[in-house]
């Protein structure tokens, strides 16, 4: 596997492990372990088969025939939606747990956002039989209900954040703020490539069977294994890195990141870091973030819940700033669209965060020829209630 | 000379020091609460600068921090009105707050204007030694401005070494695995924690700190260490008191300190 950090956890200006002293002895044992567990060849078995006999992978690299007639270059979507819980979040969970079993773990705590990572970790906590406790923001509970009725079916406490924004980044605050409070015998399971060193390479590598199989299925239905381009929607950036990962290094390949724009990244109104953020620290982690003059995080606004976070994980920082990739916002209202156009073209609804990418097709230049992978990260089910409303908006 | 440096000197034992939010209540209560924790008899202080994501910090200093962010409060308002108080303030200051709004000030900037508004030390919780030891070390040398560093129940003995070797001023030991604010008693772990850091004979005194809020848990660090940081307890004073001078008096009355120290 690719080696994307340094050995203090940095790429290249982002990253490190910028956290308090209550924290350094937890994430130090974590940074120590992970790496050697993931090479072990029991761990690659038992995550391999997880990922194939409960996940249900590999995920299919489908052909969209309408949806490529329609923009002009042959489009592929990777089929992460159909994961098991319906999202890609289900990879890096599988590989967290059975970290945090092999460590000797037994209690799981996690936040989440759009409740995606919520219920990928009650899932597995409820297979492997461990106790899980999920942090999420209050604005996120109100509109992602059916996720937070998952969670306590499948067992997990919800525990309703009503600090701060009411968001994500509160819903993590609270999470690490619990865990200086019960250091012993919990795992953090983090939701995205964000937090402290280890946790954005840790995240990235789980993720990165994503890219692995796409080459292998590129193989054989184009009879190359690149693509032109990578699409993927960026929240904290955990289905980018896995669909990025195995072509960081591979320059015949453009790598293209979506991030929510909210209602435009001039209005205030937006979750898009890269347009509009700064260097600074979020969440132990040095990376681009929004803040005002002051240093202060500014909230972030984003109709879908998982895009709602004023930071991005360091990676992403760190291949925008040297060029590998781009990162294109996208707005409320254009990731609507895309929805809706795929749903109609394709027969598959896409969860609000994949709309993102979606829509970053109408913005890039495509040759007939180009090969192009959107990242499908997720179904659509989540997000009914926003989908009906914006029908009612167009009737 | 550093204040901060010349009060441990001379005073060795039973310190108090108390955290305040700047900036709440209201965005000028900094000079008014400086000056009544002086004339109670306070030792020295932590004055904090406040931060929307206070991650160490439970939901007291986290709603005084946004209150205070409401009302206007930044690093360099708060260095600017420390500065016009001048030499009326003769106890030591420390800065503390979160490393990111530092950054946005520019470390250099922050170490020049500190020391001009009269800072002693500072400490950031979320800088890890090792960066400070590869990217600020020599900065806070020359501002002549102490970087004091935390240590938990968890920190290893040599890590705890190499922190009293790197950090001046004093070591701030964290009570106990926790937030700031918690109400509980002190249990044998804890007292065994800071007998632990006083056998270590270390080079800085130590100051602890989290959860101290009445006469007992006051004891019990005075009697294990150089003295006590109160912050939640005497936030919690002046929310319900709305006045700084009533707020030290019922925070001294809840640790058992009959008379105002000095006075
Ligand atoms: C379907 C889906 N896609 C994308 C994301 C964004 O996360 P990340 O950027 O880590 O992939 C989420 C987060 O909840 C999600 O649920």
């Amino acid at each position: 596997m690719p080696q994307l950090i340094n050995s203090k956890g940095f790429y290249g200006d982002f990253g490190g492990a910028w956290i308090p002293e209550m924290l350094h002895a937890n994430i130090e044992e974590l940074a120590r372990a992970y790496a050697g567990i993931l090479e072990t060849d029991g761990f690659k078995k038992d995550f391999s088969n997880l990922l194939r006999d409960y996940a249900g992978r590999p995920t299919p690299l489908f052909y969209a025939r309408r949806l490529s007639g329609h923009t002009g270059a042959k489009i592929y979507l990777k089929r992460e939606d159909l994961c098991h819980t319906g999202s890609h979040k289900l990879n890096n969970v599988a590989g967290q747990i059975l970290l945090a079993r092999r460590m000797n773990k037994k209690h799981i705590i996690a936040e989440t956002g759009a409740g995606q990572h919520g219920v990928a970790t009650a899932t597995v906590c409820a297979l492997m039989d461990l106790p899980c406790t999920v942090f999420m923001g209050e604005k996120d509970v109100a509109r992602q209900e059916p996720n937070v009725m998952r969670m306590k079916m499948l067992g997990a406490k919800v525990i309703t954040v009503t600090s701060g924004t009411r968001t994500l980044k509160d819903a993590t605050n609270e999470a690490i703020r619990h865990w200086i409070n019960n250091p012993s015998d919990t795992h953090y399971l983090i939701g995205s490539t964000i937090g402290p060193h280890p946790y954005p390479d840790l995240v990235a590598r789980l993720q990165s069977v994503i890219s692995e199989e796409i080459k292998q299925q590129l193989r054989q239905k184009e009879n190359r294994d690149f693509p032109d381009y990578l699409l993927a929607c960026v929240g904290g950036g955990s289905n980018a890195a896995g669909t990025f990962y195995h072509y960081i290094d591979d320059a015949r390949v453009k790598l293209v990141g979506a991030e929510a724009a909210g209602e435009g990244t001039g209005t205030g109104k937006t979750a898009a870091t890269i347009a509009t953020g700064s260097p600074g620290i979020i969440h132990g982690c040095r990376t681009l973030l929004m803040q005002d003059s002051d240093g202060q995080i500014t909230g972030a606004h984003s109709i879908s819940a998982g895009l709602d976070y004023p930071g991005i994980g360091p990676l992403h920082a760190h291949l925008h700033k040297t060029g590998r990739a781009t990162y294109l916002a996208i707005t409320d209202k254009e990731a609507m669209q895309a929805a809706h156009l795929l749903t109609r073209l394709e027969g598959i609804i896409p969860a609000l965060e994949s709309a993102h990418a979606l829509a970053a097709l109408e913005k890039l230049d495509f040759k007939n020829s180009d090969i192009v992978i959107v990242n499908l990260s997720g179904r659509g089910d989540k997000d009914m209630e926003s989908y009906m409303e914006s029908m009612a908006h167009r009737e | 000379m550093n204040t901060l440096t010349r009060l441990f000197e001379k005073k060795k034992q039973n310190l108090l020091s108390i955290y305040f939010t700047a900036g709440y209540p209201e965005t000028d209560s900094t000079i008014k609460i400086i000056n009544s924790l002086q004339a109670a008899g306070i030792d020295f202080l932590e004055v904090g600068f406040p931060f929307s994501d206070p991650l160490a910090d439970g939901p007291v200093i986290q709603q005084t921090s946004q209150q205070a962010i409401k009302n206007g409060m930044n690093l360099e308002l708060l260095l600017d009105q420390l500065k016009s108080a001048g030499s009326s303030v003769t106890l030591p200051l420390i800065l503390m707050g979160y490393l990111n709004p530092v950054l946005q000030t520019g470390m250099e900037a922050f170490c020049r204007k500190a020391k001009e508004s009269g800072i002693s030390g500072v400490i950031l919780p979320d800088l890890p030694p090792e960066e400070y030891e590869a990217d600020y070390k020599e900065l806070f040398k020359m501002h002549d401005l102490h970087m004091i560093f935390l240590v938990t129940p968890e920190t290893s003995q040599a890590r705890i070494r190499k922190i009293d070797a790197l950090g001046s001023g004093f070591i701030y030991a964290v009570s106990s695995s926790s937030t700031t604010g918690r109400q509980d008693t002190f249990t044998s772990a804890q007292t065994g924690y800071l007998k632990r850091l006083q056998s270590m004979n270390l080079q800085n005194p130590v100051m602890t700190g989290f959860g101290i809020h009445n006469r007992n848990t006051l004891q019990t660090v005075w009697e294990n260490s150089s003295g006590a940081i109160i912050g939640t307890a005497y936030l919690n004073a002046l929310i319900k008191c709305r006045d700084e001078k009533q707020a030290i008096k019922l925070l001294m009355d809840r640790l058992g300190i009959e008379k105002p120290m000095n006075l």
